[in-house]
């Protein structure tokens, strides 16, 4: 291997390296900027997990996520392969690419653009085995890196062989960067083919290289054959120039946002600096789309996850603002996103700097003397005082009262059981504070908290039952009380378990629908599932799990028109009723009225279900 | 007092050659579903905030169509936005959104 070029510069380098040194500008200015906007507290968790051993675990998640993109390999074979082949290929190729400038040529490594260019300014000689290794390792992979290629063109107009039904639908400036990046790798191959019979190559680069020769016998000096370099080299520096301003940022920005993550950083607040790395992160690949249902079933594509982080990276704040109102929060898109990108916590963040509606008079009636009785919320303090020591509160939640069914079934439960139980908002009670926090007031959420938090502690119970997955998550996350907090579908598989009740097992066929706010939101799907089975025959069904579907009557989603809501309730009834259950059953209010303004089947809590076949 | 669960209004007027529409067209830009309000009161009769205050969506309407911001002012960030209305409309109103809404425009700058 030797220098087959007296200098070590060729003006064709000039577009490559001035989009490189573009580039590492602009991601030092970002990492500052990102870093800056972090407040005290996280740049010290940054820090101490940079220089701890927990980085290694960073590391290792970095080169399967960033390079080997182990979550789309889950998701659909061909996909995974056509992302790790850009990924983990085009790795290799700057891998090889320096190895060999570090072996042959150790004192050009000062010139970013050598590697890259290795072959045009060295050639192999007869001697040097190792250097056709690494040839023969750059043919492999550029090999690899062109089969992703073909791939991704065929994907522009195959997708569903990729595991998806809809895809992203690429802006201009998208285009510009995709088209360059696929312009890459096959003007390299075409470059290192019409240079095989100068500085040698493999058996992929030598072999097309003489079928070129053998069309017609060139020399290097011919005028045709230096462009092919330049266009290598223009087709480099415009996808890194590029690169800021389309999808491809995440390349960039999701090694950060790894280590920021795995370092305990959130926002609750404002997206400044963590969410702007989240925002950034997300590659609009568009796995997303298929398990939104306000796209899939909706037909709101603007509201989609990737629709909203384009929003917020033109700057568009009421777009954004728009999307993040019409968000069922169901966590469909979180939990398929292969980059773990929350976006239902970045459109709280939207909300929470659009939306204030916090006075000082704002929740005056909360504190009301406790000597008035005429207002339920002080009758419910004193009937408090009259039952402070009970085993458990029961808290039914503000749409439970909309399905009295329940609380009846919930109070005939309790009472079987013999426990000792106050029904706390039996007359009506305050609201939790998850609705108002989840249209983005979060200091108003912050009253009701307290008011609540005043409330139970002040009776010593050992636990707090709720008929509501909104009020149980946020009891459960959001509150600070001295007892544990259970939804009423695990309250009950307790009493079964220690047998405290008991019931007569039925041959009803009953189909269960996981709330978002319990199931996906807060990990319970077990336990309704044994209580049920304890009923009855359970059926499974295609969404079962993390598969869930949202009935589409979230209140996270202010302004989704009924219209929506009902085409997405209909929908989720037809599809938990292809097997011809006898009871629909679920655990939440909420899902209980959507489902039963359909009319199509039997619409049933769970607890009401039990509380039918007591013994 | 007796309590009869109800309480009168102070008799009010109202001065029709004053049109103040432009919150309720601002509102029925943003939120097209409160054209089909039939003024039934059912909001009002399930709401969460009303067992305590005057709290009363029924009324919010209407004053929002009469122009009356001076009234909605106070009382209008009063909601705790639990829900319960939307689910009892009969006509599918975005009850919460019309609050957050109302409270946009009454409040704009005022609020800290």
């Amino acid at each position: 291997m030797q220098e087959r070029l007296a200098s070590s510069f060729d003006p064709f380098v000039l577009p490559y390296t001035i989009g490189l040194v573009f580039i590492l500008t602009y991601l030092f200015i970002a990492l500052i900027r990102v870093v800056k906007a972090l407040p005290n507290d996280d740049k010290f968790k940054l820090l101490k997990h940079i220089f701890s051993l927990k980085i290694f675990k960073s590391g290792w998640e970095i080169f399967m996520e960033c390079l080997l993109h182990r979550k789309i390999w889950k998701k659909n074979w061909t996909l995974g392969y056509m992302h790790t082949a850009f990924a983990f290929g085009w790795f290799l190729l700057i891998i090889w690419g320096h190895l060999e400038v570090n072996i042959f040529a150790p004192h050009r490594l000062n010139l970013p653009w050598y590697p890259i260019f290795f072959r045009y300014f060295m050639m192999e000689t007869e001697t040097t085995l190792q250097g056709s290794f690494f040839f023969f390792m750059m043919d492999l992979t550029l090999l690899y890196v062109l089969s992703g290629l073909v791939l991704a063109i065929y994907k522009r107009f195959r997708r569903k062989a990729f595991g998806m039904k809809r895809t992203t639908k690429l802006r201009w400036n998208d285009q510009v960067a995709m088209y360059a990046l696929w312009a890459i790798f096959p003007l390299r191959f075409l470059a290192e083919s019409f240079y095989s019979e100068i500085s040698g190559g493999s058996f992929l680069t030598a072999g097309v290289g003489s079928i070129f020769h053998w069309f017609y016998n060139f020399t290097e000096n011919e005028i045709y054959i230096r462009p092919i370099w330049w266009a290598y080299s223009i087709s480099l520096g415009v996808f890194f120039i590029m690169l800021p301003w389309s999808r491809y940022t995440h390349i960039l920005s999701e090694p950060l946002f790894i280590i920021m993550r795995n370092a305990g950083i959130r926002e609750e607040h404002r997206n400044s600096g963590y969410g702007k790395v989240e925002i950034y992160s997300c590659s609009r690949c568009g796995i997303c789309l298929d398990p939104c249902q306000l796209v899939s079933v909706a037909s709101l594509r603007d509201s989609a996850a990737i629709n909203y982080t384009r929003h917020l990276r033109l700057w568009k704040s009421a777009k954004a603002h728009q999307a993040a109102s019409t968000c069922l929060m169901c966590n469909r898109c979180t939990k398929a996103c292969p980059v773990g990108v929350d976006t239902a916590a970045l459109k709280l963040n939207t909300k929470h700097e659009l939306v204030n509606l916090h006075t000082e008079k704002q929740y005056d009636y909360l504190n009301t003397s406790v000597k008035d009785i005429s207002t339920p919320l002080n009758a419910l303090t004193l009937s408090g005082a009259e039952a402070t020591d009970v085993d458990v509160i029961y808290f039914a939640g503000c749409m439970t009262h909309l399905t009295p069914a329940t609380k009846l079934a919930m109070t005939k439960i309790l009472e079987a059981s013999g426990e000792r139980f106050n029904f706390i908002d039996a007359e009506g009670s305050i609201c939790c504070g998850r609705p108002v926090l989840l249209a983005g007031a979060r200091k108003s959420a912050d009253e009701l908290i307290k008011k609540n938090t005043e409330l139970f502690n002040q009776i010593h119970a050992k636990t707090l039952v709720t008929s509501c997955p909104i009020c149980y998550k946020f009891f459960k996350e959001n509150y600070a009380l001295n007892m544990r907090v259970l939804h009423h579908s695990q309250y009950i598989q307790e009493l079964l378990k220690i047998g405290k009740i008991k019931i007569n097992p039925t041959t009803a066929k009953i189909v269960f629908h996981d709330p978002c706010e319990l199931g996906r939101n807060s990990g319970v799907y077990d336990e309704p599932r044994e209580v049920l089975k304890s009923v009855g025959q359970l059926q499974s069904t295609a969404y079962d799990g993390d598969e869930s579907l949202c009935c589409g009557h979230s209140i996270a989603a202010e302004a989704l028109p009924y219209r929506k809501r009902r085409v997405m309730s209909d929908d989720v009834v037809e599809k938990l009723t292809t097997n011809n259950p006898d009871i629909l059953a679920t655990a939440c209010p909420a899902c209980k009225k959507a489902f039963s303004e359909t009319n199509k089947i039997e619409v049933k809590d769970l607890a009401e279900i039990v509380a039918e076949n007591l013994v | 007092m007796i309590n009869f669960g109800y309480k009168r209004n102070e008799s009010a007027t109202l001065d029709l050659d004053v049109d103040n529409s432009e919150l309720y067209k601002k509102l029925l830009k943003e939120e097209p579903s409160a054209a089909t309000c039939i003024s039934c009161g059912t909001c009002a009769s399930t709401c969460s905030t009303g067992q305590f205050t005057d709290f009363n969506l029924r009324k919010i309407m209407l004053l929002c169509k009469r122009g009356d911001t001076q009234s909605l002012e106070p009382i209008i960030n009063r909601c705790m936005l639990c829900g319960k209305c939307q689910f009892a409309c009969p006509k599918g109103l975005n009850t919460r959104h019309i609050v957050l809404i109302l409270n946009k425009h009454l409040h704009a700058g005022k609020i800290s």
